[in-house]
């Protein structure tokens, strides 16, 4: 059951945000582009090498992939528009190829390292 | 001799900061990085030990930093994430602290087809925002998969942003993203544009990103227009206007207009809300730096080292 989620999920996503199925889909507070698109695979970006046409600085036939989910997460209802600045955890590499509709209704998407502190660092 | 945190952190700042890249190291041994270190030092509070810029292979970034420091200068270790994974970042932290190196800038680097090894694996387990965050765990005194360490190193937490890259509106709050997971200094690269480096210190003083943050842009001392154009083409997130560098091509001594340019942008920099000092990337080696020092008014802060500071 779950390997068939996970192929209709990607038959579904793949066309239409290139699904990378990374398990931790996070289309909704980065104005719905998928960010697992990037080259580096940043979760937190865009880097500092976007070109002055707003071009990627890896693949220069493609517009920066962060430079749209700004764009478009203006354009998102208020709640997932704040979300585009959230801090978003490092990736769990084991759950590449897994639905992450099912991660998303277990919570199993929402679970970060031991270590990954959840709000702002005291004070110096 | 206050020491680089001190500088920085410090609420009512005596003097502007100043730190520079340090070039890039193959052969040579520890003699020519005391030769290096020897036109650097007596501008300098801290001196950034690369990691592998432009994606080249180079000695490595901690290596670097204990050497830097043995000759008696602060190093600050660039921790660049497309080479290693988040177990290897996190070594490589504490294992500088190891050697009382408490400075550490977080950067996502360039992509590794901006090198000379284009086919290599790029890493990117995590991102700098995310580096910083995990670097942060650790001066608290646990890894990012919660295992305790004890004592905690100290650490003061930096990274860079690009004030002139797209998308320009949103770059104050990348760099908010990066002090909320624990930054507390960004060096700035090198901007070409003084318009989108004010509005950056601008938006950063409106936001309070400074002064909680200390921001240090980017000089670049270069040689000419061939050095500008080479910028502008190869170095990822860097824009030279063309009248930038027409200026220095149609200039009888371009060495000279391309120290005053740096000196117009040093003193610009200096001039903005929330700059507490620059960041020096020297592609001159010659007398340039101690001149630009000079004009700018900043102080010899020390010799040159005149040996190994272990040795004493």
């Amino acid at each position: 059951m779950a390997r068939l989620l996970a192929t209709i999920e990607h038959a579904v996503k793949k066309p239409i945000w290139d699904c990378r199925m990374c398990g931790q889909c996070v289309l909704h507070s980065t104005g719905l582009t998928c960010p697992m698109t990037c080259p580096k695979s940043l979760r937190n970006g865009p880097c500092g090498g976007v070109r002055e046409d707003g071009t990627c600085e890896v693949d220069p036939t493609m517009t920066c992939v962060w430079l749209k989910a700004q764009d478009r997460s203006e354009k998102m209802p208020r709640p997932w528009r704040e979300e585009f600045d959230d801090l978003r955890p490092p990736v769990d590499n084991r759950l590449q190829g897994t639905s992450s509709w099912i991660n998303l209704l277990t919570g199993r998407d929402k679970v970060v390292p031991a270590g990954w502190e959840s709000e702002e660092p005291p004070a110096d | 001799m206050p020491n680089f945190a001190d500088l920085l952190t410090s609420p009512e700042p005596s003097r502007p900061v100043i730190t520079a890249e340090f070039p890039v190291m193959d052969g040579g041994g520890l003699p020519e990085i005391a030769a290096k270190l020897a036109c650097l030092t007596p501008y300098v509070d801290a001196v950034n030990a690369t990691d592998n810029a432009s994606a080249h292979a180079h000695v490595s970034n901690v290596a670097l930093a204990i050497a830097i420091q043995q000759y008696g200068v602060e190093p600050v270790l660039q921790l660049v994430c497309r080479d290693k994974n988040r177990l290897a970042l996190e070594a490589d932290i504490m294992g500088a602290a190891l050697h009382g190196i408490t400075a550490v800038s977080c950067m996502t680097g360039d992509d590794v087809t901006a090198g000379d090894e284009p086919e290599a694996r790029r890493v990117f387990d995590l991102d700098a925002v995310q580096l910083i965050r995990v670097a942060a765990g650790l001066a608290k005194g646990h890894y990012l998969s919660g295992r305790p360490i004890d004592p905690a190193p100290k650490l003061l937490i930096g990274a860079v942003e690009n004030p002139a890259a797209p998308p320009h509106a949103y770059r104050v709050r990348r760099a908010l993203k990066k002090a909320a997971a624990g930054a507390r200094f960004l060096q700035l690269q090198i901007c070409y544009h003084p318009d989108r480096l004010a509005e950056f210190t601008r938006i950063g003083a409106a936001t309070g990103l400074t002064p909680k943050v200390a921001l240090l842009p980017s000089i670049v001392l270069v040689k000419g227009a061939r050095s500008l154009r080479y910028m502008n083409k190869r170095v990822p997130g860097i824009h030279v206007p063309d009248e930038l560098i027409d200026r220095l091509a149609a200039a009888p001594d371009q060495r000279e207009a391309a120290y005053q340019l740096a000196l117009e942008q040093a003193t610009h920099a200096l001039s903005l809300e929330g700059v507490r000092g620059l960041h020096f990337i020297d592609f001159r080696h010659d007398d340039a730096l101690g001149r630009l020092c000079s004009d700018l008014g900043l102080p010899t802060v020390r010799s040159a080292p005149e040996g190994n500071a272990l040795a004493v």
